[in-house]
């Protein structure tokens, strides 16, 4: 690396340089702060201005760039320049739109101003441009693994796209549960009659795709490594094991039925003739088109399906949730027999009938048109009848208690993940004795345990409405019915999908960049060895599982599993764990060389740590709408609340800042933070403030922390001079040298 | 506009709304090369427009914020907005495409600093909040605006105002005398994300949403929720201003109705029972909310978020398809119909009334610049026939954000298995 040479640039567009004496900030930049070079613009962002920076970089061998303007938010089109360190001073959002124009103001702005050139040129200083991680390996290969519906169509899809594919499928065949399927739900327009399920189709696909490899009767026994460089032992029911190496896993481990030996009331078990739709559709296949009869051999003139078995109830081993294909799926069983025979009654007890978007609906059309009944209501029991079986329901539309007779019923009971352990219960073993588990699916090496974590009632879905297919291990995703209980349509669209994410994983690991939510970032967390005591807490605290242990127990970062939150950093109580553009100093040295105004001058000052995501959008929105904040403020946006290391705010409060706020993202079970656990460790961790603040006998008002969101455009100011209001009561702080 | 370079091996994604920036950026992140095109002045598209998701109930903005800053690291992926395609020739592969961009009367130079905006005496209906409330006729579309660049209203030039916005500009930004623009361009693949629009709901008679000032649709509801909107966050009712603390949700509002819409749009059931906590949430106990619907479509695990509304005693859901709405004379919409568990008739006054309204395609089938196979609902279907014409979110489906964005990632990969093959790297 060459020699560190800073240019600051203090722009004077937008009003800054009427506001504000550029002359001093310039001064500020190259005495205090120690740039190497500074300039001013009229108007930095327009061609002239850029192409004045990029001269410096060419010429000057400037490699550090602090760009004094507006938000980091804005104007990154023009300010974007290859190969350097690029900081910006927020002197437009963060100061002169936050701060009213007049005569007593002025010299407070100016000092904010001064103060945000000073940090963007000290942040410049202790950065560097990021270099390629050297771990990254470029493996193309694929491995998905069960080989149902979205297992298959992963595979198929990757392969299409010029990826070579393993499927690991447990069974002695490809197809799992749909199959047993007769027929599947229609996929196109008229979307009225069941249509072939597919599955035939999928596998005939993958037979003749010289590109995809099929492991049958097989499990995963190990997997280690990260994206572009796993490492996964399978291993055959006989016990042979073969090790091979993926660039991505895809895992579609689908479901299981609902044990219906749980629903007694619903007659199961009771009666051969109540059977789920699972069971159904297995006996439908088995007929292939024969008339189908009841297990003594009847002939079926009466079917009921009850929809909701054991599901979306509370009831103490019923599942809460909506499998979500239910409703079609009766629909689809009934006309089994309505197509056989118009003249058996078929009657679907709801009590939300379920069946969206067009071509849900045009089925459930389809499906009275047919003389299929539906009827709502809520089934108590179902026994064994004088003749046949009697089920027992409140009809919710005549508000009366009816018993209907059936030959047949079927249970719609619910899917179950086949999302392997729980890793929140199960935990990993200790290095030096892991073992395989048969639980497991992905037997996971990882130090955090042997499967990914699960969202909700079992399913490993992301929590992210925006980002549907964000994982807790990153180059692994789930897809289908393990990750949200959902119909054939959906899991291969699913799957399709999961698929691309493999590719782009591979793709990203190969050059070394980091895949969401820091797309692109190139940096990585290095430590140093010396430093480390083998704490634990980064390998424990790591939201995305990346980091390792050695058999000394020194943390291993796996780069490409790492997602760059920084949360390992805030976690390190010997500040050992940095990265090369975000890092203990980039933030401590700026909050450590701004000038703190002796206690005489009453000029208290306030530092913000903010989230990059949603506080300082917020705060960037407020400004656009000149909403003003205190003048005492000095704003640091982090990369998440969790990157926040304590001996930020122990430097803080020693070296005289009368308050802290920091402002994070909403946590608890609707968490909105990206990184998943930061804002709810960096509470964990603030917890322990108060100690600090006692010790240094400081009030526990100096130091707030926030749930703040992007939309709160009044309220993140508020707090701003609500910590001004509360050092204007304990007054200021003693640490002022 | 610059030098757009594309080939064959480009992908066009249309569409800048969620599902159209998500296969965008998914495709580029793949390192392929995207044209993203938006026809309105600021990509983000209807989310942009929601106070929040169902059932986090987090902000669409935060998600935004993420994709934002994707897309502005992204060296693969060029944005258009102001462009539609006006013409598409050629086969998978080879697509011919030509796009027409409108003059924004406003170049790279702006920085957003607002003079302009300060300058015109104009104003207009406020399109980011669906009419309700007015703009300037220069401005930024919404505080998330990207490109994060004023407009000048189209209205406007030829007028004083648009030469008062020129003369307070000091960065030479405005431009007074841009023209439309064609550009042919050539692609292997499109992407075809134009997404939904709110069905009409003054085509639904018996509901007034033309005649009474308090029957609202939902997507406005959602701009009266959002602090940026144009309330600040007040629920208060349009004809006096009044807070709406009783309000109706009227389900299916030109949804599964053969004289309307015949298939389901999906969110409207959850959309309403998010909208139904925004109630709550403003008024607490002073609060009621009453639902009428024919089945609470809350599918698969969201249907905690149901369970959890259900739970509230405040919240009525009447199973009902509502016959009409009137009003009396205070204002206050008149709700009648049967309520066919145990068949009671009703006629309830509300302070607002809320139509869950309805998803169409943005595009009807009869408007794409090339033949496309559609549903008999105009969605377009996934088919052979259209060649490397792939629908992303909702104009495949009534989708929910979370599967528009599902659809969206699919779309990325089948436009990429096009590219590659064009490349021969697929092998």
């Amino acid at each position: 690396m060459a020699d560190v040479k800073i240019g600051a640039y203090i722009c004077k567009g937008c009003g800054i340089g009427e506001r504000l004496d550029a002359k001093q900030m310039m001064q500020v930049a190259s005495r205090d702060a120690k740039a190497h070079l500074v300039r001013e613009h009229e108007f930095l962002c327009n061609a002239e201005g850029v192409q004045m920076i990029k001269n410096d970089i060419a010429n000057e061998g400037v490699n550090r760039v602090a760009i004094c303007a507006c938000s980091r938010r804005s104007k990154t089109d023009a300010f974007n320049f290859e190969g350097v360190a690029i900081t910006r001073g927020n002197i437009r959002e963060g100061v002169i739109w936050v701060r009213p124009n007049t005569e007593e103001a002025r010299e407070t702005t100016q000092e904010m101003a001064e103060d945000y050139v000073r940090m963007a040129v000290i942040e410049a200083k202790f950065m560097t441009p990021p270099s390629k991680n050297t771990e990254a390996k470029y493996d193309r290969t694929i491995l998905v693994v069960g080989g149902g519906v979205s297992g298959m169509t992963s595979a198929i899809e990757a392969a299409k796209a010029g990826y070579p594919v393993h499927i690991v499928e447990k069974a002695s065949a490809l197809g799992g549960n749909a199959a047993n399927f007769l027929r599947r739900v229609p996929q196109k327009s008229p979307y009225a009659n069941p249509e072939d399920s597919g599955v035939a189709g999928l596998i005939k696909a993958i037979q003749a795709d010289s590109k995809i490899k099929v492991h049958l009767n097989s499990t995963i026994t190990r997997t280690s490594g990260a994206p572009g460089r796993f490492a996964v032992d399978i291993t055959t029911e006989s016990g042979a094991t073969a090790t091979e190496h993926f660039g991505a896993i895809v895992q579609a481990t689908g479901f299981h039925d609902y044990d219906a030996n749980k629903l007694p009331e619903l007659g199961y078990g009771k009666s051969p003739n109540v059977v789920t739709q699972l069971e159904l559709e297995k006996m439908a296949k088995a007929a292939n088109g024969a008339v189908l009869k009841t297990k003594d051999g009847k002939e079926i003139k009466s079917v009921v399906f009850v929809q909701c078995a054991g599901q979306r109830s509370s009831k103490e081993g019923h599942l809460p949730y909506c499998s979500g294909h239910c409703c079609s799926t009766s629909i689809k069983q009934a006309m089994y027999f309505k197509d056989q025979n118009p003249t058996i009654d078929t009657n679907v007890i709801y009590s939300d009938l379920r069946t969206p978007g067009t071509g849900g609906e045009e089925f459930y059309r389809s499906g009275q048109r047919k003389g299929v009944t539906f009827t709502k209501g809520v089934v108590s029991e179902v026994v064994n009848g004088s003749d046949g079986l009697d089920v027992k329901f409140k009809d919710l539309i005549l508000n009366q208690d009816v018993v209907e007779k059936a030959d047949l019923v079927v249970l719609a009971t619910g899917m179950i993940a086949n999302s392997g352990v729980n890793i929140d219960e199960v935990k990993q073993d200790e290095p030096g004795e892991w073992k395989s588990s048969p639980e497991s699916v992905l037997n996971l090496s990882y130090r955090q345990g042997k499967d990914i974590p699960l969202l909700k009632h079992g399913f490993n879905d992301s929590h992210f409405i925006c980002f549907p297919y964000e994982t807790r291990r990153t180059g692994i995703y789930t897809t289908g019915p393990v990750r949200r209980p959902m119909d054939l349509l959906q899991a291969q669209e699913d799957a399709t999908g999961a698929a691309l994410k493999a590719i782009q994983s591979i793709e990203s690991a190969a050059q070394g960049l980091a895949v969401h939510p820091r797309v692109g970032d190139l940096s990585f967390p290095s430590f140093r060895r010396e430093g480390c005591t083998q704490c634990k807490r980064c390998t424990v605290e790591c939201p995305f599982g990346a980091i390792d242990e050695d058999e000394q127990r020194f943390p291993v970062f796996n780069e490409s599993r790492c997602r760059r939150c920084g949360t390992c950093m805030g976690a390190c109580p010997v500040r050992v764990i940095s990265f090369e553009n975000y890092s203990v100093d980039t933030v401590g040295q700026q909050l450590k060389n701004i000038n703190i105004p002796e206690e005489f001058e009453e000029k208290p000052r306030i530092l913000v740590l903010a989230c990059e995501n949603d506080a300082y959008p917020a705060l960037d929105m407020a400004a656009m709408r000149k909403i003003e904040y205190s003048a005492w403020a000095r704003i640091i946006p982090v990369r998440c609340l969790g990157s926040v290391n304590l001996i930020w705010l122990t430097d803080a409060l020693n070296s005289g800042y009368d308050g802290v706020v920091m402002m994070g993202c909403q946590k608890g079970e609707n968490y909105q933070c990206h990184f998943v656990k930061g804002s709810e460790i960096a509470q964990v961790r603030m917890s322990k403030v108060d100690d600090t603040l006692k010790t240094l006998n400081l009030e526990v008002e100096r130091v707030a922390t926030y749930e703040v969101a992007i939309t709160d455009i009044e309220r993140a100011p508020r707090l701003i001079n609500d910590m001004a209001e509360a050092v204007k009561k304990v007054g200021l702080s003693p640490f002022k040298f | 506009m610059a030098e757009i370079v594309a080939t064959n091996q480009t992908i066009l994604v249309v569409g800048g709304g969620i599902s159209g920036m998500t296969a965008a950026l998914e495709a580029a992140e793949c390192g392929k090369h995207v044209i993203l095109v938006e026809k309105t002045p600021s990509i983000g598209g209807r989310i942009g427009q929601l106070y929040r998701y169902f059932p986090k109930l987090c902000h669409p903005t935060c998600g935004l914020e993420i994709n934002l800053k994707r897309l502005r690291g992204n060296k693969n992926l060029r944005l258009l907005t102001m462009t539609e395609v006006a013409d598409v020739q050629g086969q998978a592969g080879n697509y011919t495409v030509t796009l027409k961009t409108q003059p924004r009367f406003i170049n790279e130079n702006c920085t957003a600093c607002g003079a302009c905006g300060e300058a015109v005496k104009a104003e207009f209906a406020d399109e980011h909040n669906y009419g309700l409330g007015k703009r300037k006729g220069a401005y930024l579309p919404n505080a998330m605006a990207y490109p994060q660049r004023y407009v000048l209203d189209p209205r406007i030039i030829g007028t004083a105002d648009a030469e008062a916005a020129k003369a307070a500009c000091k960065f030479n930004a405005i431009d007074l005398d841009m023209q439309v623009e064609t550009k042919t361009l050539t692609v292997g693949a499109i992407i075809w994300a134009t997404g939904w629009r709110p069905f009409d709901a003054s085509k639904i008679q018996p509901y007034g949403y033309d005649r009474y000032p308090n029957v609202i649709t939902s997507v406005e509801f959602e701009r009266l929720a959002d602090p940026h909107g144009p309330t600040g966050g007040k629920l208060l009712r349009p004809s006096d201003g009044k807070e709406a603390k009783n309000v109706a949700f009227i389900q299916c509002a030109g949804s599964r109705d053969r004289n309307y819409l015949k298939h389901c749009s999906r969110i409207c059931c959850m959309a309403s029972l998010k909208q139904a906590t925004y109630v709550r949430e403003k008024f607490a106990d002073a609060g009621d909310v009453s639902i009428y619907y024919i089945d609470i479509r809350a599918i698969d695990r969201i249907d905690d978020f149901h369970q959890k509304v259900k739970a509230d005693p405040k919240v009525k859901f009447i199973k009902s398809k509502v016959a009409k709405i009137e009003q009396d004379k205070v204002g206050n919409p008149v709700v009648h119909g049967v309520d066919t568990e145990g068949y009671t008739r009703y006629a309830t006054a509300h302070d607002l009334v809320v139509l869950a309204i309805g998803m169409e395609p943005s595009v009807a089938a009869n408007n794409f610049p090339i033949k496309v196979k559609v549903n008999e609902s105009g969605f377009i279907e996934q088919d052979e026939a259209n060649g490397a014409i792939f629908a992303a979110g909702c104009s495949s489906d009534a989708l929910d954000v979370n599967r528009a964005v599902q659809s969206a990632t699919a779309s990325a990969l089948r436009a990429i298995q096009v590219i590659n093959r064009v490349a021969g790297t697929e092998g």
